[in-house]
């Protein structure tokens, strides 16, 4: 997968999990959570999703990496790169 | 301590109904004559019957609440926003520390827990995917829990598991809460979200008690000799309940008062009903109302459908009003809509509470070919009936492993 299709997966996983929200047009750089309203129970159901479609495992001491689109996209792109 | 003298009425009703999604759609379905089941196909089990609910849970959730909670929590916050816009009172203006919900659940769980196993099959059964939800969908209090939630109700929740009685035994938890003064607004009543349970389906079933039919609206027919078994049905009927005093200060609408119930257990089989057990309950319900029995004007009975559980239930109607049994007004609402499980009672109740002021009795629908062993005097079969007055309506449950709970609802004359 390329940079812009792990950013579209992700944001495709946190459309299905918070579907009242607006995830078009989210700044990469900002915290997910200072955009979007998005609670740690939602956090761990981005994870399972990750685990379930990717097959990626995603360590609680990871979750920081995890904060931006593009900290997500950097963390996941050596897993996802061959798939 | 309330004084017990304080009374306890219906200030509103909110319903989620296989064929109403307001108390109006359903009634004038119940008078129309309109069933509310239809062919259902769930998982594993295959084609059945059920009676299903088509309201729109998005009237009062965001779709992260529904995705989040639980098809019970769903019915239940539905049932619970109408019940109080019902009773014209919003949250904003009520202190929500006095306000508390009292759910009947006949189960809880198994539906989060089938879908989840169903899920977990397509990982082989590795249980590192099984959801972080699994735990709060399937706490016991979860439907209450979901409208606290909902609602910003900050006053004492729980669900009242009390199987297919869990409905009025739902109301008196509500009513006990208000008489010991722990609430000032009780949102009461029972849910049941069972249909997405195969196993239920399944069980019935297996007990040759599940209902078979060519034409689903014909399923359910309690008192007819054709009568196979349950239609199992999902819904939901939370009341608002008021002390009277608080009611009459606001200038509140009033549907009735529950002026008697009794809640009792047979004590003798995890299925089969016991008669004895349902009249002494009836009987104990009709006392506390400071009532006889000649003074019941209807009753909505519990009858499932089951060849053996209408009988006893006749037997013990017959016990409990002797020679009033010819006065008395006999309906069967489930012949409509199923069996709500866990809703049945309150639901069954909400159905006939505008009988206090239309004087219309709804009818029982599907009997073809009466049962002899069922031919109580005034069962209203086809038709509604107007009738001189309704003034006190008699509500019986009965649940499995011998649970039964009875409410008397009357017209309140303040």
């Amino acid at each position: 997968m390329t940079r812009e299709e792990i950013g579209e997966a992700i944001v495709e996983i946190i459309e299905d999990i918070v579907p009242d929200e607006d995830c078009s047009g989210l700044n990469p750089d900002e915290a997910l959570r200072d955009q979007l309203e998005l609670d740690s129970m939602d956090f761990l159901d981005i994870v399972m999703e990750l685990r379930k479609k990717y097959g990626v495992e995603v360590p609680e001491a990871d979750y920081p990496k995890l904060a931006t689109l593009k900290s997500c996209i950097d963390y996941l792109e050596p897993q996802l790169a061959d798939k | 301590m309330k004084a017990k003298s304080e009374r306890i009425v219906i200030t509103g009703v909110g319903v989620a109904s296989p064929n109403g999604n307001s108390l109006a759609e359903f009634r004038a379905n119940l008078l129309a004559g309109v069933s509310g089941v239809q062919p259902y196909h769930i998982r594993y089990f295959g084609d059945t019957h059920a009676g299903i609910c088509n309201f729109d849970p998005q009237k009062c959730q965001k779709r992260k609440e529904i995705r989040v909670g639980t098809r019970a929590g769903s019915i239940s916050v539905y049932c619970a926003n109408e019940a109080l816009a019902d009773a014209g009172l919003r949250m904003a203006d009520l202190d929500p520390t006095r306000v508390g919900v009292f759910v009947g659940l006949t189960e809880h769980g198994n539906v989060e827990t089938e879908n989840e196993v169903y899920e977990l099959s397509k990982y082989d059964y590795d249980v590192k995917y099984w959801t972080h939800h699994h735990n709060a969908r399937t706490v016991a209090n979860s439907p209450a829990g979901e409208v606290t939630i909902n609602l910003g109700i900050t006053g004492p929740h729980y669900t009242v598991g009390a199987a297919c009685a869990a409905g009025n035994l739902g109301c008196v938890n509500g009513l006990q809460q208000l008489l010991l003064g722990e609430v000032d607004v009780a949102i009461a009543g029972g849910v049941s979200e069972s249909i997405h349970t195969f196993g239920i389906f399944a069980a019935f079933n297996s007990q040759n008690a599940l209902a078979t039919n060519a034409d689903s609206t014909k399923a359910s027919r309690p008192f007819d000799k054709a009568r196979n078994g349950i239609v199992v049905s999902e819904g939901g009927t939370l009341f608002t309940l008021e002390r009277l005093s608080d009611a009459l200060a606001r200038g509140a609408k009033i549907y009735g008062e529950i002026t008697g119930y009794c809640y009792n257990s047979d004590a003798t089989d995890m299925v089969l009903p016991n008669p004895e057990r349902q009249a002494e309950c009836m009987l104990r319900a009709i006392a506390r109302a400071g009532l006889e029995p000649k003074d019941i004007d209807l009753v909505n009975t519990h009858a499932t459908g089951t060849p053996a559980g209408d009988v006893m239930e006749c037997r013990a109607l017959r016990q409990v009003f002797g020679d009033a049994i010819e006065r008395v007004y006999v309906n069967n609402t489930k012949s409509f809509i199923g069996h709500c499980m866990g809703a049945a009672g309150a639901l069954e109740l909400a159905g006939n509470l505008p009988s206090f002021t239309d004087g219309i009795i709804h009818p029982t629908i599907n009997v073809d070919d009466l049962d002899p062993d069922c031919a109580l005097p005034r069962l209203l079969i086809g038709q509604p009936r107007q009738v001189d007055k309704v003034d006190t309506i008699l509500n019986n449950s009965f649940g499995m492993v011998g649970i039964n709970c009875v409410l008397i609802v009357s017209r309140c004359r303040p």
